[in-house]
Order: C-alpha cells, then structure tokens, then sequence
C-alpha cells in the first residue's frame, strides 16, 4: 500500500480548517483593506465576524474562497497552504466549502432547483441522486412551493434563502456567509441561524459575516471583530475572552 | 415552458449572453460567402481546364497557295495530308463563309468581300496521343506544302495561368473567410465572457474547473457556428442548384461551369465552421479566465479593483 503524501498526512492531522498569518491585501488603488490578519479556525468552530461597513470583512472573505490572493502573509486552507496555490488546484477546495454572497450570486436564467442545484450538479451527482435532497432543502427554507420560479421573481428575503440553500446543499465542510440575514426577518434569520448551527453540529466550520451584533450574541459564537482591516481579538459569548 | 437544456451543462449559461443571435448571422453569411468562393474556385478551375483541353486538343495551319495552285485547292491538299497523320482525328478546310462569320464581329459587314483572308485548316488532333506541331509540320512540308502550323500554346500557358491566378485567389478568399469567422467567433467569445462574469465567477466559486467553463462556452459556439454554418451551406446550395438548373453544365458564363456534384463539396461546412468555432472558442475562454482570475506567485503585488 502506497504511504500518503506529506499534503495530505498534513490535511488529515490539522486541527484547523483555515489559517491565516500575517495576511495582507490591497486593491491596486488604494490602501490596504486588510493588515497583518492572524487568524485561526478549528475545524468545527463557529464565528462570527463582525465590524463596521469597509472594516474588510468581504475581503477577507474573498481571500478565503481564493477568489483573491493575499499581498502579503500565508493563507492556509484544510490543512493545506493555498497562498501559492495554482488556479487549477482551487476548484478542488472550493467543492469543500459553500459560500452565501453579500450580493446572493444566483443565476437568474435557471430556476429555483437549479440554482440550489449548482453545486451538486457542478460535483457531477445526476439529478435522480440529488433531486430529493434540493427538494427537501427548499422546502426547509420555505420556497418548496416555488421552485420552478426564477430568482428575478424573488423577494430580497427569498433570494437569501435560495443562496443559502445552494452553499449548504452539499454539506460543506466550511461553509463562508457574508451578511446571510440581512434581507430576512427576524423569525427567517432565527431559522437561518439555527440551520448553520445544525450544519456546524455536524462537523461543518462556519464563519458568517455580519455587522448585526445583537445576532452574533445571540448565537452564542465566538465573535471576530475586524476594524479598519485589522482584526481586534476573539470575544466569546456573552463577552467571555 | 422547460428549457430543453434544463438539467444539462448547456443551460447553465444564459441565451443569448453574446448577442448570439448577430453572431450565428455573421457566421451564417461568412459561410455562405465561403461556400460560393469554394464552389467558385472549383469552377474556374474545371473551366481553365476545359478551355486548355479544347486547345490542347486543336491546331490551325495557314496554307500559303504556291504559283499556279488556288488556295482553296492548297488547303484541301493539306487537310488530306494532314488526315492521314497519326495523332490527328479529322482536318478540314476553313471556307471562306465561316472565316467571314468569325471575322464579322470585329470588322463588320462592309469590309469582308474585299479583305483578302488566309486560307485555314482546322485540324483535331487526338486527344489521348495528339500529334505534335513539328509532326504536322513535317508533314506538310514533305507534301510540298508551304504552311505553317499554330498548336495554340501561347493562348494554352495564360488560360492555365490566369486559372490557377482565379484558383488560389478563390481559395485564399475561402482561408480568409473561415479567419473572419474564426476572429468574430473569438469576438463573441470574449464578449459573452465579459458579459456574464458574475455567471463565471458563481460558477467558479462553485467549484466549475476553467475547463468546465471554457467547455461550456466551447459547447455553445460550437453548436451554434455549425448550425449557422448549415444555414449557409444550405442557402448556398440552393444558389448553386439554382444556377446549375437554369444553366445547364455550361453554367450561366463561360467563366463557370458548375456541376451537380460542386454541391457535395458544401457539405464539410457545418462542421468546419463548428471545429473553427471549437478551437476559437477554447482558446478565447481559457485566455480570458486565466487573465481573471489571480495567478500563483503574485504576492506581493496588487490586483485591480473588480
């Protein structure tokens, strides 16, 4: 039996899902959005991050799903480092993580199933396999009546339950949320809320993006508070070091 | 109504994200274009070589009449000699009526009576083994003939050279078309990749490999270029068909001659424009996603806002 790569001894042992150090960023005009960001995830965590509009929350988080890479530091990801990583290599470690956009990203040529759908279809599952699945999801999210709608016909709220529903739907290992209540109410983003921890009870890290503050205590997470792209330390619930 | 992509890559970009709709006229019309300059260059090429093989396959010899013998007797004379000469399927003497008829055109009713004109002999030669010049004119002179033998050469080299001229311009306006093609499908590409970059982006970050992404965009352009590539083809053997019919082999010119089979020649074109449109396709959707997105080893160095 052939011994396993040192990457993937490295990935099965590490306790962390992300790991940031030093990390850096800046767009090309103008300052840097982010500053010597030190940053670990145990795998199974759940984190809020937290931090006033343009603090770099989106950033960070774009750094996370490689999307961008860093100016400066390393980024590592499952155990891997992914700062270097070739374009080729990323797809892999995306299918690892769902993600919910600030700006929900659905397609709107495809209907309500296909677009929760996506991932699972992009994993190369056939759609008897899945169908069940996206079905039940959708109706847990409230739009099981709806899903041959297309998503312009949506409501905001609507919208941020389908793009919760596609990065959930193939039961990620790190699922990434940016702002993922900001268009529901508050009975929705309860229930949201409690879908990420039910997620996260099952093994999943979960980091969501928020500036609602009264949330994130809520949800008894530990918090990550990012100011002017420098993150200021982990509180703990109700305000625990 | 269900796409009937719905459930297959096909769907997963949106129609129409390129103006699709312009794109497969443009490649419609271009092939259509391609199709007649290929059809064309094929029947000017039949067309030299069928004026050359006329010409090749006939010699006119002016008899000089000697003291005391008509013209008329001397050519009869050369066109017994000249039937008798292997390589040579039939001689006969020009008479004065048809010379007239070939001269009337040019000059006119008036003049013919009074111009004096040379006395010809037609000769057909053979076209498997025809007989040479310096035969023909070996075998007059032994006739006691004094004639002198024109095989058409001169006119033979620039029918042959002005059709291999019509040939590679035609095949080369056909190269030139399927690049057009080639180019607006590259075009489109582009276009269709800047327009549904936050398609793109989704789909990246739903874990689509760049090759998935370049297949799709390789899939649309694909189908798309040979469907219109049919349409053109299509249109193009109507055209053809039509020009055959009321022409008859001969063609409506002289210039081209078009056969019922130059319409076999179309049928590659649907999946020629479908390969160009593969590879244009391919190539401007992997340049265009490596371009986008953020290359290894740049840390350190600074992307532009998106």
């Amino acid at each position: 039996m052939p011994a396993p790569s040192r990457r993937a001894a490295v990935a099965e042992s590490a306790p962390e899902t992300v790991r940031l150090t030093g990390v850096g960023f800046g767009y090309a005009d103008s300052p840097d959005v982010l500053r010597d960001v030190n940053l670990i995830l145990p795998r199974g965590s759940f984190h809020f991050l937290t931090g006033p509009s343009g603090a770099g929350k989106s950033s960070l988080l774009r750094l996370l799903t490689l999307a961008e890479r860093p100016t400066s530091g390393r980024i590592g990801l499952f155990g891997q480092d992914v700062t270097d990583l070739g374009r080729s290599a990323a797809p892999p470690l995306r299918r690892r993580m769902g993600v919910v956009f600030q700006d929900f990203r659905l397609l709107d040529h495809l209907d309500l199933f296909e677009n929760a759908a996506l991932p699972l279809r992009l994993a190369g599952r056939k759609r008897a396999d899945y169908a069940p699945d996206v079905e039940e999801m959708l109706r847990w999210v409230g739009l099981g009546g709806r899903m041959d709608a297309k998503p312009p016909s949506l409501s905001g709220g609507e919208k941020q339950r389908l793009a919760i529903a596609r990065a959930v739907m193939t039961k990620p290992e790190l699922i990434i949320a940016d702002e993922p209540t900001g268009s529901v109410d508050k009975a929705m983003a309860d229930k949201l809320l409690n879908l990420f921890q039910s997620l996260n009870k099952l093994g999943a890290t979960v980091l969501i993006a928020s500036h609602d503050e009264a949330l994130a205590e809520q949800s008894g997470a530990r918090r990550l508070r990012l100011d002017r792209g420098r993150l200021l330390g982990s509180v703990g619930p109700r305000g625990a070091a | 109504m269900k796409s009937p992509f719905a459930g297959t890559s096909s769907d997963l970009l949106p129609r129409d994200a390129a103006g699709e709709t312009w794109l497969a006229a443009v490649i419609a019309v271009l092939c259509f274009i391609a199709c007649l300059a290929c059809v064309g260059a094929v029947a000017a090429d039949r067309a030299a070589h069928g004026w050359a093989r006329q010409l090749r396959a006939e010699a006119t010899v002016q008899v000089r009449p000697r003291v005391g013998e008509t013209g008329l007797a001397a050519a009869g004379r050369a066109a017994e000699t000249l039937s008798s000469v292997p390589g040579v399927s039939e001689a006969a003497v020009m008479d004065r009526k048809a010379a007239e008829d070939l001269l009337r055109p040019w000059l006119g009713e008036a003049v013919l009576p009074d111009l004096p004109l040379p006395f010809l002999v037609t000769v057909r030669l053979n076209p498997r083994a025809p007989a040479s010049t310096v035969v023909l004119s070996r075998a007059l002179a032994e006739a006691g003939l004094d004639a002198s033998v024109d095989d058409h050469s001169l006119w033979r080299g620039e029918v042959e050279r002005s059709a291999a001229l019509i040939t590679a311009l035609s095949l080369a306006g056909f190269l030139l078309i399927a690049c057009a093609a080639g180019a607006a499908i590259v075009y489109a590409t582009r276009a269709g990749l800047a327009a549904q970059r936050a398609v793109i982006e989704t789909l990246s970050l739903s874990g689509a490999t760049e090759g998935y992404i370049a297949g799709l965009f390789q899939t649309r352009f694909g189908l798309l270029a040979a469907g219109a590539g049919a349409v053109g083809a299509v249109t193009a053997a109507v055209l053809v068909a039509a020009l055959r019919a009321l022409g008859g082999a001969g063609g409506l010119t002289a210039a081209l001659p078009l056969a019922w089979s130059d319409i076999l020649l179309l049928s590659p074109c649907p999946l020629l424009a479908g390969t160009v449109a593969l590879v244009a396709a391919r190539i401007a959707a992997q340049t265009t996603l490596a371009r986008a997105a953020p290359d290894p080893g740049t840390l350190g160095g600074r992307r532009s806002r998106r």
